[in-house]
């Protein structure tokens, strides 16, 4: 069985994204989700599957009571840090494919301090144990740390410079500025990207991705069932998760530039039954500037090492040939560990992206990232 | 861990990483490696990826590696690592076929190239605690 086009996006709802926020995870969470349900034309007590994000305590429970559902009969979670995300589409996508579900909600809320800043909440994660051991001790405790070897060693191999990371960050910038939901409105050069501090050599302030409050939700239906609803329904064409080898320590891995992404594309294109060159639109999970370039390469779009040339000239931006982060992404819009990203390419092929629509958008792919290298994709078509 | 006046991140050793962290004390790198195949595995695991015995021996480890990559960290994101910050961690292909990363010792970043020989020193951090570090060879 394929799960082909058997499941929709059919709701997207957001709040505001902030920096800081007085509200809890829960409350955002809840905002956001019921703006999604809304905007499928449909009412809570709908709602019969939900894969809430993991960190931060927003569980199935939550739902039911909140929102009263009669008859939750599936519930999930997606454990894979920035990857849950695109994760949980295929998760959904599954439930509502083999009809334990009609309509799913997937949640991702960061609110004050429920969440913590980014090195407490990773201390807490099982995945994060072998560094926790190993590497932390050592001064190795952040993820721009733990991703620098791997941009660094790129850097050595293929030439690539931090002027085409840079490319990266200015490009997400001037798309933030046609979205009145990004974080970031002030314009950004490249020699501001250069000027912008070391953090963990080679990446800069400026290839380092916000930290951010609010949340996003996404619903996701039964073909059969989305036809009927309030907005055009969005099929998942393709989907899939993929985990590199040594998963839990970028250390270990043969390739420390090669991540599980490289695993998950090919299915996801082949259960899409599309080629790259059939994609208008893509949402990059960009937590870092060099990880939106290793993923360009390990899902095919050039070959390893040829990262660096392929951002630039403008080829990302809009207008160019692969539109990458339309919303400004994590490092300009918000990081809301990437709904954002799953968010903003429903309304692209929808065509409701105002400015920043990409003409045409017929199918896109959304990428999520996280947990020192997990990858999740997921092809998209109107 | 006893570390009164300590404040760096601490190791939560398991019964599984002991003999590693006890070697460090002595000043010796002890690698985990396969009883049956004898293929050297880190970070310590129960089950060799080779043939899966859950059998496993100690061995001593050279020391000697080459550089693999590095970064130099000048945002320390812990308070205790701002006292000496900026400063390099590597990754390293250790003579053993294994790789590990500690701090670079002693070196000019811009002098760095994937490939440098590096052998391994021992840091005593606390009367209980030892970490590994490297230094250019």
């Amino acid at each position: 069985m394929s799960i082909r086009d058997q499941a929709c996006v059919t709701g997207i709802g957001e709040t505001k994204y902030t920096r800081e926020t007085t509200r809890t995870q829960a409350e955002l969470t809840f905002e956001a989700a019921l703006a999604a349900i809304a905007d499928a034309g449909l009412e809570p007590k709908d709602i019969d599957g939900v894969v809430p994000y993991v960190m931060g305590g927003v569980i199935a429970e939550d739902f039911i009571t909140n929102f009263g559902l009669p008859d939750l009969r599936y519930s999930a979670l997606t454990p894979m840090g920035g990857a849950s995300s695109v994760a949980a589409l295929q998760n959904a996508a599954l439930a509502v494919a083999g009809g334990l579900a009609n309509h799913v909600l997937i949640t991702l809320g960061r609110g004050a301090l429920s969440t913590g800043r980014i090195t407490d909440r990773i201390g807490q994660m099982p995945q994060f144990r072998v560094v926790g051991e190993f590497e932390m001790p050592m001064g190795t405790v952040a993820p721009a740390q733990f991703y620098a070897p791997m941009a660094r060693r790129h850097m050595e191999l293929y030439g690539t410079t931090s002027e085409q990371l840079g490319e990266i960050a200015v490009t997400f910038r001037k798309h933030a500025l046609l979205h009145d939901n990004a974080m970031m409105q002030k314009p950004m050069t490249l020699a501001d990207h250069q000027a912008s501090r070391m953090i963990a050599d080679p990446l800069r302030l400026y290839d380092c991705c916000l930290e951010s409050a609010g949340a996003a939700a996404v619903v996701i239906s039964r073909a059969d069932r989305a036809r009927d609803l309030r907005q055009p329904p969005v099929y998942i064409g393709g989907v899939a998760e993929g985990h590199p080898d040594s998963p839990s320590t970028i250390t270990q891995r043969p390739d420390i530039c090669r991540i599980g992404l490289a695993k998950a594309a090919p299915k996801a294109f082949a259960m899409a039954g599309v080629t790259h060159q059939d994609i208008d639109v893509a949402e990059i999970y960009d937590c870092f500037t060099y990880i939106v370039l290793c993923q360009l390469e390990d899902m095919g779009f050039c070959a390893k090492g040829e990262g660096g040339a392929f951002v630039q000239g403008g080829r990302i931006a809009l207008g160019g040939e692969l539109p990458v982060n339309t919303h400004g992404g994590l490092l300009s819009q918000a990081h809301i560990a990437g709904m954002n990203h799953i968010v903003e390419l429903t309304r692209q092929l929808r065509g409701q992206a105002g400015a920043r629509q990409v003409a045409n958008a017929e199918v896109g792919l959304v990428t999520g990232y996280g947990d020192l290298g997990d990858g999740s994709i997921a092809i998209l078509h109107r | 861990m006893n570390a009164p006046n300590y404040d760096k991140p601490l190791p939560d050793i398991t019964a599984l990483t002991r003999p590693f962290w006890d070697g460090l004390r002595e000043h010796r790198l002890v690698l985990q490696a396969c009883a049956r195949c004898h293929t050297v595995r880190h970070y310590p695991r129960p089950v060799c990826d080779r043939c899966y015995s859950m059998e496993s021996v100690w061995v001593t480890g050279s020391g000697r590696g080459t550089l693999h990559s590095w970064t130099v960290n000048h945002h320390p994101f812990h308070f205790a690592f701002k006292r000496e910050s900026p400063f390099i961690t590597s990754t390293v292909d250790l003579a053993e076929g294994v790789r590990m990363q500690a701090p670079l010792r002693d070196a000019d970043a811009s002098q760095l190239e994937l490939g440098m020989p590096v052998e391994l020193v021992f840091e005593d951090m606390t009367p209980e605690l030892t970490l590994p570090a490297f230094r250019l060879a």
